[in-house]
């Protein structure tokens, strides 16, 4: 259960660096700190004490593997966290390019 | 688990140093060593999969942000208030950790999973599919639809990356 | 090569990526085609097919990447995984459903087994490299224009 609770600890981590920072790279990392630490409970659901990865090999016969599924799901998320830090990364020069800094106080007109 | 733990506890302070260093620079590659620390975890935890996969993304991810980040750097201005926004945020993460003191003594023990879909796939996976690496025929085969939608996520931010760049009638202004 | 010095890196890093580009291309395509055997598949080799580029236009400048594999057709590699995938997918039709394994599963442990399993790792394996070139391509030049402004 503690390690559970270590990987919501850092899950806050990321959530406080989004609420209170106001650098818009800051807030970037703390999105990228959030998604590893849900990535991280996924598989650790999925772990089984003494067991072995899911990938069979021609000479031993293997009987314990740990769950292959959550591995499935997280295998996908991962790419999907990219394309999504692509996009905000973007999102975030064109906005320098703008406005001319990073600071989100001073972004405060919405004309196009 | 003594390795476990000690993994754990450094990249809770690789996210700290992250999110306190005046630098862009230096919050940057804290960032690249909890994505590490994180690759490392995974293959403790018996997933060499996901941790090949994870330590490419995290080099794809600096180069993108250090890329971004290479002149801009960070005016350091705090204005008042904002030791009660502090207190309200601090609140909120106490009662979410609180609240799921209580919900994590619902999930099974750690180490003892309930594998009651996966008990199929590990049964039967090798003579349905033919593939000898499990988590790629689940990926691919039972749950190909989610393969589907995560190109169709992929295609979209290239896309959508295309569009937020281009420079094509801008010339006007 | 003399008035492409002005442009890149230092000499030591163009030597080393004179070496270690070609080979990091070579291992993110065997990771592909070997994705149903061993760990990887077609996610984790792509970003290292898109990585092996990124790395020559690091090291060269834009100009020496641009020749060998320019942005139409990076596009164009795009758009044919994209369709090779849906192909494979819509061709299950044919004996039943959406996305049914339908071509023959081989003896395990063989690079020829496991039905659709290796074309799917192809196809995704071209999206996600010649996606994340473009995107990264699409990135630096945003931040050319903006340096060449100030």
């Amino acid at each position: 259960m503690i390690v559970y609770l270590l990987c919501l600890v850092l899950f806050c981590t990321g959530l406080y660096c989004v609420l209170r920072k106001r650098n818009i790279i800051k807030i970037i990392i703390g999105i990228m700190i959030s998604e590893y630490a849900v990535n991280l409970f996924f598989i650790l659901t999925a772990y089984r004490l003494e067991g072995r990865s899911p990938i069979f090999s021609p000479d031993a016969d293997i009987t314990n593997m740990v769950d292959p599924l959550p591995q499935a799901l997280v295998h996908i998320t991962i790419m999907i966290g990219l394309a999504t830090i692509m996009v905000l990364v973007a999102i975030a020069m064109r906005i320098y390019e703008k406005y001319g800094t990073f600071d989100i106080t001073k972004i405060r007109e919405l004309r196009g | 688990m003594i390795e476990l733990y000690s993994l754990l506890i450094f990249m809770i302070i690789g996210a700290i140093i992250a999110i306190e260093a005046k630098d862009l620079i230096s919050s940057v590659v804290a960032v690249g060593t909890v994505g590490l620390g994180l690759s490392i975890t995974f293959l403790v935890l018996k997933a060499p999969d996901i941790a090949i996969t994870q330590l490419v993304v995290e080099i794809l991810c600096l180069i993108v942000l250090i890329r971004a980040t290479i002149k801009e750097d960070l005016s350091f201005s705090t204005s008042g208030r904002w030791a009660f926004s502090t207190l309200i945020t601090a609140g909120f993460i106490a009662v979410f950790l609180f609240v799921a003191c209580k919900c994590l003594k619902e999930l099974p023990e750690f180490g003892y999973p309930t594998m009651r879909v996966a008990s199929t796939y590990l049964k039967e996976g090798l003579t349905e599919t033919g593939a000898t690496n499990l988590v790629s025929s689940v990926a691919l085969d039972y749950r190909a639809y989610d393969t589907l939608g995560e190109v169709t996520v992929l295609f979209t931010a290239v896309i959508g990356v295309l569009a937020i760049v281009r420079q094509v009638g801008r010339k006007k202004s | 090569m003399i008035k492409e010095d002005e442009k890149g890196m230092s000499l030591i890093v163009k030597t080393i990526t004179r070496l270690t580009a070609g080979l990091i291309l070579l291992y993110g395509i065997y990771i592909v085609f070997h994705g149903h055997v061993s760990h990887g598949g077609g996610f984790a080799g792509g970003v290292m097919i898109a990585l092996s580029f990124i790395h020559l236009m690091l090291a060269y400048g834009k100009e020496v990447v641009f020749r060998k594999l320019s942005k139409a057709a990076a596009l164009f590699f795009v758009t044919l995984g994209a369709i090779l995938f849906l192909g494979i997918a819509l061709l299950g039709f044919a004996k039943g459903h959406f996305l049914l394994n339908f071509i023959s599963k081989g003896e395990p442990f063989k690079l020829f087994s496991a039905g659709i399993i290796p074309y799917c790792n192809i196809a995704i394996g071209l999206i996600v490299g010649a996606g994340f070139f473009v995107i990264f391509v699409a990135l630096v030049s945003l931040k050319f224009e903006k340096e060449q402004k100030e």
